[in-house]
C-alpha cells in the first residue's frame, strides 16, 4: 500500500546552492583559487583586526590630545575637537553656520542635478539664484549678516568654491579653445595652440606661484586682487588647456561624413557645431573629462603653496599645533574621505551619463 | 597709427600718475583701512597659529596685535595673510601686507638687496640640536659622526654643514622633506640628533612619546634675531613698528602689566607718566594717540606676558626666557629711553 509521493520540484544538490554552491564557484574553483583565497583570507586576517582594533576599540573619540597620546589606538579627537576649524577655517566661528548653508544648498542642486530629465530652463534659474544665494551667504554684509572678507574663507567650502567654479569656468572655455585649434583661420588657430602648448608646458604650481607671487608686482602700487581670485583664475586657465586638448580628440574622431551631411543640409559653422559635431563629440570623450575633471578637483589642493587655507591646509595647520602634532594618519584618513568622496560621486555620475546617452546606439 | 599713440600714452601717464598718488604714508591707508594688514605664518606653534575656533594665536600675532592697539587702538582691527617663506617678502614689496611678523631672521641682504627694515627683534632665537638622552652627549662638540635629521633646503641644514666642518667632525645628515615626518623618524631612532630652530625644537620635544627621554644641547650654533619687517621708505611706520616693539619691553621694565595698568595711570613716576601718556609728548612724535603705549599694554600686555603666553614654561612649548629675557636679568631685551 505504498502511496505515491508526490514528486514536488526537486532541488538542486546542496553543494551547488546557497552559500557552500556560491563559495564553490566563486572561492575554491579549481586548486589555484582555492590557494588564492586562502591567501587572501590569511591577509585579510593578519590585517584587519588589528586595523578595527586600531580604528575603533582602542581608539580615543573626544579627549585632549594628552589623552590621545595615552590611547593605544586612534586619535579621532583630532577630527573632533577640530572639525570645525578644518572644515571651515578661518570662518568668524559663530557664523559657520552660513559656509554651511551654502554648502548644502550647493550638494542640493548637484543631487537635483544629476537627473537628466530635469535639465530645463527652470534648472539654470534655480542655479543662478542658488550661486547667488551662496555668494551672499559666504560674503554677508546685508540682511542683517555680518560681512565677511574672503581673505577669511577657507576649509572645504574654499575647496570646494575653487573646484565648482574651475571646473564649469573652464569647460566651455576649453570647448572654445579644441573648436579655435582647429579652426581654418590662422590667426586664431596659432593663438589657441601656443596658448594650449605654453600653459600644458608648465605645472600648475607654478602657474599659482606665477600669479600669487610675480603677478602682483607688476601691477601698480597698492592695486591689489584678492588671492583666491588669483588662484580661481590660475586653475581655470590650467584646467582648460588640458580639457581642450581631450575634446579636440572627441572632434578629430568624428567621420568627415558627419561635416560633409552637415554641409549638404546648408547648416552654418555655428549650426554645424551646436547641432551636429559638439553633442556627438562630447559624448565620446565623457570618459577622458571626466578624469580631467576629477584631477583637477584633487589638484585644488595644491594651492596650500600659496597659503590658501583649503581643506588639505586646515588640516596641516591642526597638525602643526604642539597638542595635536604627530596624529597625521588620523586627519589624513579623514581628509582622504572627503576627498574620494567627492572624486568617486563624479566618476559614478559620469558612467551613469555615459551609460544614459549611449542608449540610442 | 597716431591712435595707437595717443593711447599707448594715455596708458603710460595713467600708470606713472597712478604711483605717485598710491605712495600716500602707510600711516595714513591704515587709518583709512581702518585695519592692519599683517602677514603671518601660515603654522608655527608659539608664533603664529590657527586654534581650534580659527583664531590665530602666538608671539608674532600677539606683536601684530600691539600695533593695531597703537595704531588704531583696538588690538582685534588685524587682517592676517598668511604667507609661504618664499611669498612673504614680495608680499611686502608689492605692498599686499602693511607689516610683516612672521619669524624672520634679519640678516644684511634681507635689508640692503630686499629694500626691507627690521625693527627691534621680537624673539632672539637659534639653532640647537635634540638628542636621544641614551646617547650619553652631554654638548655637541660629541657629536662626531652622528647621523642628524633636518629639512632640505634650508638655512637649518646648511648652518649645521658649516658648523661640523669648522669643527673637523664627520656627520651623516638625513634629509627629510616634512616636518611632521621628520620628527617621526627622530622618534623612531633613524637619527642620532635633530637639528632645528631652538624654539621648534622645544616644540618636538612637548610632543614625544616621553619628552624626558630628549635632550636638547646647551650650544646654539646659529644667531636667529627674528623681527617684524616693513617696506624701505616710510621713515614714519617703520618708526611705528620699530616703537611699538620697544613699547613692549620698556612696559615690563616698568613693570606695568595688563592688569595693573589702570593703577598705573596714578603713579607719580615721571618714566611711567610719560609712556602712558599721561604726560604727552610721545604719541605727538608718533603721530599716534597719547594712549598708544597704553593700549597695547591694556589690550596685548607686556612683552612678558606675551612670551609666557604663547612660548613660556606654561604652554606645550615650555621655553626658557634665555636670551628673551630683559637686560636687567641677563638677556637681550634692552628697549630704548621713552624720552
Amino acid at each position: 500500500m505504498k502511496q505515491a509521493v508526490p514528486a514536488g520540484e526537486l532541488k538542486p544538490p546542496v553543494t551547488h546552492i546557497g552559500i557552500i554552491g556560491w563559495t564553490k564557484t566563486n572561492l575554491f574553483d579549481g586548486v589555484f583559487n582555492s590557494i588564492l583565497t586562502l591567501v587572501t583570507l590569511f591577509f585579510l586576517w593578519k590585517v584587519v583586526p588589528p586595523l578595527f582594533r586600531w580604528a575603533f576599540l582602542d581608539s580615543a573619540w573626544h579627549t585632549t590630545g594628552q589623552a590621545c597620546r595615552e590611547a593605544a589606538g586612534a586619535c579621532w579627537s583630532i577630527i573632533s575637537i577640530n572639525y570645525r576649524f578644518i572644515l571651515f577655517g578661518f570662518y568668524p566661528y559663530e557664523e559657520q553656520w552660513r559656509p554651511l548653508l551654502a554648502m548644502l544648498i550647493l550638494f542640493g542642486l548637484l543631487f537635483y542635478s544629476r537627473n537628466r530629465e530635469h535639465w530645463k530652463k527652470s534648472l539654470a534659474y534655480a542655479w543662478i539664484i542658488g550661486l547667488f544665494t551662496m555668494g551672499l551667504l559666504m560674503t554677508g554684509g546685508i540682511l542683517g549678516l555680518p560681512p565677511v572678507e574672503s581673505t577669511q574663507w577657507g576649509g572645504l567650502p574654499l575647496t570646494l568654491l575653487l573646484a565648482v567654479f574651475g571646473l564649469t569656468a573652464a569647460y566651455p572655455l576649453g570647448v572654445m579653445l579644441a573648436l579655435g585649434r582647429r579652426s581654418r583661420m590662422t590667426g586664431v588657430k596659432v593663438l589657441c595652440v601656443l596658448y594650449i602648448e605654453l600653459i600644458r608646458g608648465v605645472p600648475l604650481i607654478s602657474l599659482l606661484f606665477m600669479s600669487s607671487i610675480i603677478f602682483p608686482l607688476f601691477l601698480p602700487e597698492g592695486v591689489t586682487f584678492n588671492k583666491i581670485l588669483r588662484a580661481q583664475v590660475a586653475i581655470i586657465l590650467f584646467t582648460a588647456a588640458y580639457i581642450a586638448e581631450v575634446i579636440r580628440g572627441g572632434l578629430q574622431g568624428m567621420a568627415r561624413g558627419q561635416y560633409e551631411a552637415a554641409e549638404s543640409m546648408g547648416l552654418n559653422y555655428y549650426q554645424t557645431m551646436r547641432l551636429v559635431i559638439l553633442p556627438q563629440a562630447l559624448k565620446i570623450v565623457i570618459p577622458p573629462t571626466v578624469s580631467i575633471l576629477i584631477s583637477a578637483f584633487k589638484d585644488t589642493s595644491l594651492v596650500v603653496i600659496i597659503a590658501l587655507f583649503d581643506l588639505l591646509k586646515t588640516t596641516q595647520s591642526v597638525l602643526s599645533n604642539p597638542e595635536w602634532m604627530g596624529f597625521s594618519r588620523e586627519a589624513y584618513v579623514f581628509v582622504a574621505i572627503l576627498y574620494f568622496l567627492g572624486c568617486f560621486s563624479m566618476s559614478n555620475y559620469s558612467r551613469r551619463l555615459e551609460k544614459e546617452l549611449s542608449k540610442g546606439d | 597709427m597716431k591712435k595707437v599713440k595717443w593711447i599707448v600714452g594715455a596708458l603710460v601717464w595713467t600708470l606713472l600718475a597712478a604711483g605717485p598718488m598710491a605712495a600716500a604714508g602707510t600711516l595714513d591707508e591704515v587709518r583709512a583701512k581702518g585695519v592692519v594688514v599683517v602677514g603671518v605664518n601660515p603654522g608655527v606653534a608659539g608664533f603664529s597659529m590657527p586654534d581650534e575656533k580659527g583664531v590665530w594665536k602666538g608671539l608674532d600675532v600677539d606683536t601684530a596685535k600691539a600695533v593695531a592697539a597703537a595704531v588704531l587702538g583696538d588690538a582685534n582691527k588685524v587682517k592676517y595673510v598668511a604667507l609661504t617663506a618664499v611669498q612673504r617678502l614680495p608680499a611686502l614689496q608689492s605692498k599686499e601686507v602693511d607689516v610683516l611678523c612672521r619669524n624672520t631672521t634679519i640678516t644684511l641682504t634681507r635689508e640692503t638687496v630686499n629694500g626691507l627694515n627690521f625693527v627691534h627683534p621680537n624673539y632672539y632665537d637659534g639653532q640647537g640640536f635634540l638628542i636621544h638622552k641614551k646617547m650619553g652627549v652631554k654638548n655637541a662638540k660629541q657629536l662626531r659622526g652622528a647621523t642628524v635629521c633636518t629639512l632640505p633646503g634650508t638655512t637649518t641644514e646648511m648652518n649645521a654643514a658649516d658648523y661640523f666642518r669648522k669643527n673637523g667632525m664627520p656627520w651623516k645628515p638625513v634629509v627629510i622633506e616634512s616636518n611632521a615626518e621628520l620628527n617621526k623618524a627622530f622618534f623612531a631612532g633613524r637619527c642620532d640628533a635633530l637639528t632645528s630652530d631652538a624654539s621648534q625644537l622645544a616644540a618636538v620635544r612637548s610632543v614625544a612619546p616621553n619628552p624626558d627621554d630628549y635632550i636638547l644641547l646647551p650650544e646654539i650654533i646659529s644667531k636667529e634675531p627674528l623681527a617684524p619687517v616693513v617696506r624701505h621708505g616710510d621713515d614714519q611706520w617703520y618708526d611705528i613698528v620699530n616703537w611699538v616693539v620697544m613699547a613692549l619691553i620698556e612696559a615690563e621694565e616698568l613693570g606695568i602689566t595688563s592688569k595693573n595698568v589702570d593703577e598705573m595711570l596714578k603713579s607719580t613716576d615721571p618714566q611711567i607718566q610719560r609712556f602712558l601718556g599721561v604726560t604727552p609728548g610721545l604719541g605727538k612724535a608718533l603721530g599716534l594717540d597719547e594712549k598708544w603705549a597704553f593700549n597695547i599694554v591694556k589690550q596685548v600686555g607686556n612683552y612678558g606676558e606675551v612670551f609666557d603666553r604663547n612660548v613660556g614654561p606654561k604652554t606645550p612649548l615650555k621655553l626658557e626666557r634665555g636670551l628673551n629675557d630683559l637686560w636687567t636679568r641677563g638677556g637681550l631685551m634692552y628697549s630704548f629711553p621713552f624720552r
